[in-house]
């Protein structure tokens, strides 16, 4: 059976032939939020287990990055709108239906918790430049006051990016209409993996031997997690139904195949699965750079295919004959 | 919830696509872009060949997913009744409710950048009118009315015909029917 929309023409720009209507804004967007929700987590998770002296970046000079790396996701985000003057709107209402509107509120909650995050830590994390301000009596007192508080303020942090680093995933996984999505194993995939990043992140930047190898080993536990979701992501997809069989074969087959099995699984998470491993018994020193780095490609790369394929998967489909370019011969 | 439905006939509909020109004249739809198509469905092998010819659009369904997702309130069931309206004045363009539907029926309107969709012509349903495509039809193979009423002319043709909907596994409950 053939099915084609031929008797009238329809090339929504976006919406056909194949839905394209979400691009890098978004894959963007879920990356930065996911590295984020693991930039907050880790900085908090260390305060509150006390590592001052191991994991002294983590501590003091991680969450400011937290901050820096969502305001540039939020701003792909904006751009991705095409009714940009209306943004507001998603602060006069609250649709619990809807788990955009539940993450539009968590970016809002995200922000104070993380300034406060670095004030309680500025002093030690950025001295140079507390140093500049501190005379001020104000901020004297609002360094103190965030100070006195600060592992209230990271008890604060930890729901906070959790909710964020799993809402990324529960985002897509709502759309009953894609079928690539519709699995709640997006929430936990999308969470480990910007948890991974966010660990990824700091090893790769933290100074101490001691604190990069600690990372370089949370994070190789992470990436343990990650390919067993992925794992399971499999198994759903490729024992669902009929719309997710197509989605399994173009993502383990077909067109995607290539970017999942040789960018994502390979260069994103066995190859650094495997230098970490040997970076922790203290091998291969002058490569420690590497696995961090393609960990934070492999994330990026985890949501382009997350994106783009999820909106190719669909219910419905016809091969659309119309070509534009007769309606403009007619001219 | 009032639920209002169309009905079309595929066994009378030709596919000429006077739905299509309808909707377009009647809702100033910007070249290019369209809230309604016609689908031409061939089965079987040559020489015996069935073809099916469906006008297609919003489906108006009961449980609109593009409803559930919209984060503002923008996609919302207008007065109670199972059409589906998109206020631009709400609208952010995230594009939520276009992944959302299972029928790809809505489109960015372009240059305004709000979502736009078939609205089931509810500016003429308020006025005791069919929708433009239905008032057009030169075969009468659409009908619209009220589901809820026993007595309309849906209710009737759905009572005594053999009817589908599109892709009801989506559990949308799509409220657009096609008599085969």
């Amino acid at each position: 059976m053939l099915e084609e929309i031929l008797v009238t023409a329809r090339s929504n720009p976006h919406v056909d032939p194949v839905m394209d209507v979400w691009g890098w804004e978004i894959s963007v967007y879920l990356f930065m939020g996911g590295l984020s929700a693991g930039i907050m987590f880790f900085s908090a998770l260390m305060l509150l287990m006390k590592k001052d002296r191991e994991t002294p970046f983590a501590v003091n000079g991680l969450a400011l990055l937290g901050l820096v790396v969502l305001s540039l996701g939020m701003t792909t985000l904006f751009l991705d709108l095409s009714h940009k003057l209306f943004v507001w709107r998603f602060y006069t209402t609250f649709e619990p239906t809807s788990p955009m509107s539940w993450g539009a509120w968590i970016l809002i909650l995200f922000y104070p918790v993380a300034v406060l995050q670095v004030l309680s830590t500025f002093r030690t994390g950025y001295p140079f430049f507390a140093g500049l301000v501190d005379s001020l009596p104000l901020v004297t007192k609002i360094f103190d006051l965030a100070e006195r508080y600060r592992r209230l303020i990271a008890w604060l942090a930890i729901p906070i990016a959790v909710g964020l680093g799993i809402y990324t995933g529960i985002l897509l996984s709502a759309f009953s209409a894609r079928p690539f999505w519709n699995t709640g194993l997006l929430g936990p995939l999308f969470l480990v993996s910007g948890l991974s990043t966010g660990a990824a992140l700091t090893a790769l930047i933290a100074r101490q031997h001691a604190e990069k190898r600690l990372f370089t080993l949370i994070d190789a536990g992470l990436i343990v997690a990650e390919l067993l979701i992925v794992a399971l992501l499999l198994i759903n997809l490729a024992t669902g139904s009929r719309p997710q069989l197509e989605a399994a074969s173009m993502l383990l087959g077909g067109s995607y195949a290539g970017w999942f099995w040789g960018v994502f699984i390979t260069l994103g998470l066995l190859i650094p699965l495997l230098l970490e491993y040997f970076e922790t018994r203290g091998a291969l020193r002058n490569l420690a750079m590497l696995a961090p780095v393609l960990v934070l490609i492999g994330g990026y790369v985890l949501r382009v295919i997350a994106v783009d394929l999820g909106q190719e998967t669909t219910w419905i489909d016809y091969p659309s004959e119309f070509n534009t370019q007769l309606l403009e011969r007619l001219h | 919830m009032a639920r209002y439905a169309m009905v079309i006939d595929t066994l009378l509909c030709i596919g000429c696509g006077d739905c299509v020109v309808a909707c377009k004249t009647e809702n100033k739809v910007p070249e290019g872009l369209n809230r309604d198509w016609v689908v031409e469905a061939t089965r079987g092998t040559y020489p015996n060949l069935t073809t099916e010819f469906r006008s297609e659009r919003c489906n108006h369904c009961s449980h609109a997913t593009c409803v559930y997702m919209c984060p503002t309130g923008a996609s919302h069931h207008w007065k109670d009744t199972n059409i589906v309206l998109v206020d631009p004045n709400k609208c952010t363009g995230c594009k939520a409710c276009i992944a959302a539907c299972p029928y790809d029926a809505r489109l960015i309107m372009h240059p305004g950048g709000y979502i736009d969709k078939c609205t089931f012509c509810h500016h003429r349903v308020e006025k005791g009118l069919d929708p433009a495509c239905v008032s057009t039809c030169p075969t009468h193979c659409m009908y619209f009315g009220l589901l809820d009423d026993p007595s309309s002319e849906v209710s009737e043709l759905l009572r005594t015909r053999n009817y589908k909907v599109l892709a009801p596994e989506t559990g949308n409950q799509p409220n657009v029917y096609y008599l085969t």
